[in-house]
């Protein structure tokens, strides 16, 4: 696939629930195309409905209207190449770490022989910097660590996509910080196309190539930023004047959002 | 790069299948601390002069009366044929509970069509069944294993209803973008997710089972725990009951304590605070 080429596409996507107070529209008219190779970032205030947006991309929801498309063929559920890596980790409990990255490798859609699956699993842990724990239990790891156990079952299987949500919401600033650095390490050896929900517009600077802000719901584009810096990405552009800029820019129209969402909310309390 | 280095925590205990270690003498006193005191109130109670001596035999009595009744008696036949009902009820009960509960947590729709029905039966206790057993199934041995089968099967189908019910959608999601098919799904991720709920389920209907025992062996039952207690209430022998009712407590307990570490041998990767 050439660096560039339209992948997953949104077409006028509209996404409506009946409530018991009514119809309630999540997603209204959002189009929207990721290109191979390049990181996407969504911003937006939480419950504007960023999180469907991702979960129509994975193909776990479908739209009420529009198209989602891959490859110009629709998405009608989820598929390996389309990696998906939640809020709340979903490690498995009941397996080892090194069993929890193998678990892909051993269903039949990606069947990979034994040594090959040996051989990928101690190349994630050792970049995941997990090898140490290849047989202790989810339950005893900590929030950076597990989150690096999905990371690496999402990326063994090597999918196309890594479609991530919140992903390191979850964790304290400096394992985010850490997380941060080994993600993008880790896409620097391994191309992929990301797409990425935070809330965070300094992460969502220092990662992506493009940041999408979504509106409060029901969930508009508002505004598409191209990044300027390139990859492999140092640490020193939070540094670079460039930086400070934008994320004022993206933090004003993100707390205009996250204003009218709260207005929203308190609406529908007084209703 | 900041490094997510992991060598601090190589120090750190990390559970791992080979299981955790204890300290030997709390592991010790403290299961043994709380029968020392129990037995310890029964003689003070005992020699109090609050009841008459007679009405509460003394432990010792009690032992002896156990030793009489192995020795002499055929109470450790009593014992192997309630033990024998009690897991034959269990067994068939809870193997017919897993598949139940399992279609009622796991499809909404059969969920409200059976659970009224679940819901009524259950809360029919099972001796007020006994009278109609009696009249379908005669006095024989299925009898007893058909009560204990009903108590075995109400408690476990909750049991597996509710814990299926509550399995985390989040896994199925995660397994499906890896590219997992249904068969997988239910092999991989319902399989061992029920596991603990399937212990759960026969830790229950096992305790259930012990109580229903009894009432049980009430169908004219020549041997069983039950039978004994029965026949001594008869004949008014107070240690016999005593002797009776301890053999059904110790028993269950070696039952549910086995049970336990076979699921702590299964189930080492659950998040619990273990006793």
């Amino acid at each position: 696939m050439t660096p560039g080429a339209d992948r997953i596409k949104l077409e006028n996507v509209d996404m409506r629930f009946t409530t018991d107070r009514g119809p309630l529209t999540v997603v209204d008219d959002v189009s929207l195309t990721i290109r191979e190779g390049e990181f996407v970032a969504l911003v937006g205030p939480s419950g504007c409905g960023k999180t469907t947006l991702l979960n129509m991309m994975a193909g776990f929801i479908r739209p009420t209207d529009g198209h989602v498309l891959l490859d110009g063929t629709a998405i009608t559920g989820p598929g390996r190449e389309r990696g998906v890596m939640f809020q709340e980790y979903g490690v498995f409990p009941w397996l080892t770490v090194k069993e929890n990255i193998a678990f892909g490798l051993r269903l039949a859609a990606n069947r990979v022989p034994a040594e090959k699956r040996e051989e990928i699993c101690e190349r994630y842990m050792r970049l995941m910097r997990l090898t140490d724990f290849r047989n202790a239990y989810p339950k005893t790891l900590s929030g950076g660590m597990r989150q690096r156990v999905a990371l690496a079952r999402a990326y063994a299987v090597n999918p196309a996509f890594l479609l991530m949500d919140e992903p390191f919401g979850a964790l304290d600033a400096q394992t985010r910080t850490a997380m941060q650095d080994l993600l993008l390490e880790v896409l620097a050896s391994e191309n992929k196309t990301v797409v990425m929900i935070t809330h965070s517009v300094d992460e969502a600077l220092y990662l992506a190539s493009r940041i999408v802000v979504i509106s409060a719901r029901p969930a508009r584009i508002r505004k598409i930023i191209d990044v300027p810096f390139g990859y492999p990405r140092q640490d020193n552009v939070h540094d670079l004047p460039q930086f400070a800029e934008l994320r004022a820019e993206i933090k004003e129209l993100v707390m205009q959002e996250y204003a009218a969402q709260e207005q929203q909310a308190r609406l529908r309390l007084s209703d | 790069m900041t490094n997510v280095a992991p060598t601090a925590a190589k120090a750190a205990p990390v559970a791992t299948r080979s299981g955790p270690c204890r300290f030997q003498a709390r592991s010790l006193l403290y299961p043994v601390l709380p029968w020392l005191i129990l037995i310890g109130l029964w003689y003070a109670i005992h020699h109090s002069g609050l009841v008459k001596p007679t009405l509460v035999p003394a432990p010792h009595v009690v032992l002896a009366k156990f030793w009489t009744l192995v020795t002499t008696q055929s109470f450790l036949t009593d014992i192997w044929m309630s033990t024998q009902r009690v897991v034959l009820g269990v067994v068939l009960g809870v193997a017919c509970a897993v598949p139940v509960g399992f279609l009622i947590g796991w499809y909404a729709p059969v969920r409200t069509f059976v659970n009224p029905l679940i819901n009524f039966f259950r809360a029919l206790p099972p001796i007020a069944l006994i009278p109609l057993v009696i009249v379908y199934f005669g006095i024989g041995e299925s009898a007893k294993v058909i009560i204990l089968f009903y108590a075995a099967f109400f408690s476990g189908v909750i049991v597996m209803y509710e814990g299926i019910s509550q399995i985390n959608p989040i896994f199925i999601r995660v397994s499906r973008t890896l590219g997992a098919t249904d068969g997988e799904i239910f092999r991989r991720i319902i399989v061992p997710l029920s596991l603990p709920h399937v212990v759960t389920a026969l830790r229950v209907a096992l305790g259930v089972a012990w109580a229903t025992l009894v009432a049980s062996e009430l169908i004219a039952a020549q041997e069983g725990l039950g039978a004994v207690i029965q026949d001594a209430t008869a004949f008014f022998q107070l240690d016999t009951i005593y002797v009776g009712i301890i053999t059904i407590g110790t028993v269950a307990l070696i039952m549910d304590t086995l049970l336990r570490q076979v699921s702590r041998r299964l189930l080492a990767w659950q998040e619990r605070i273990d006793a």
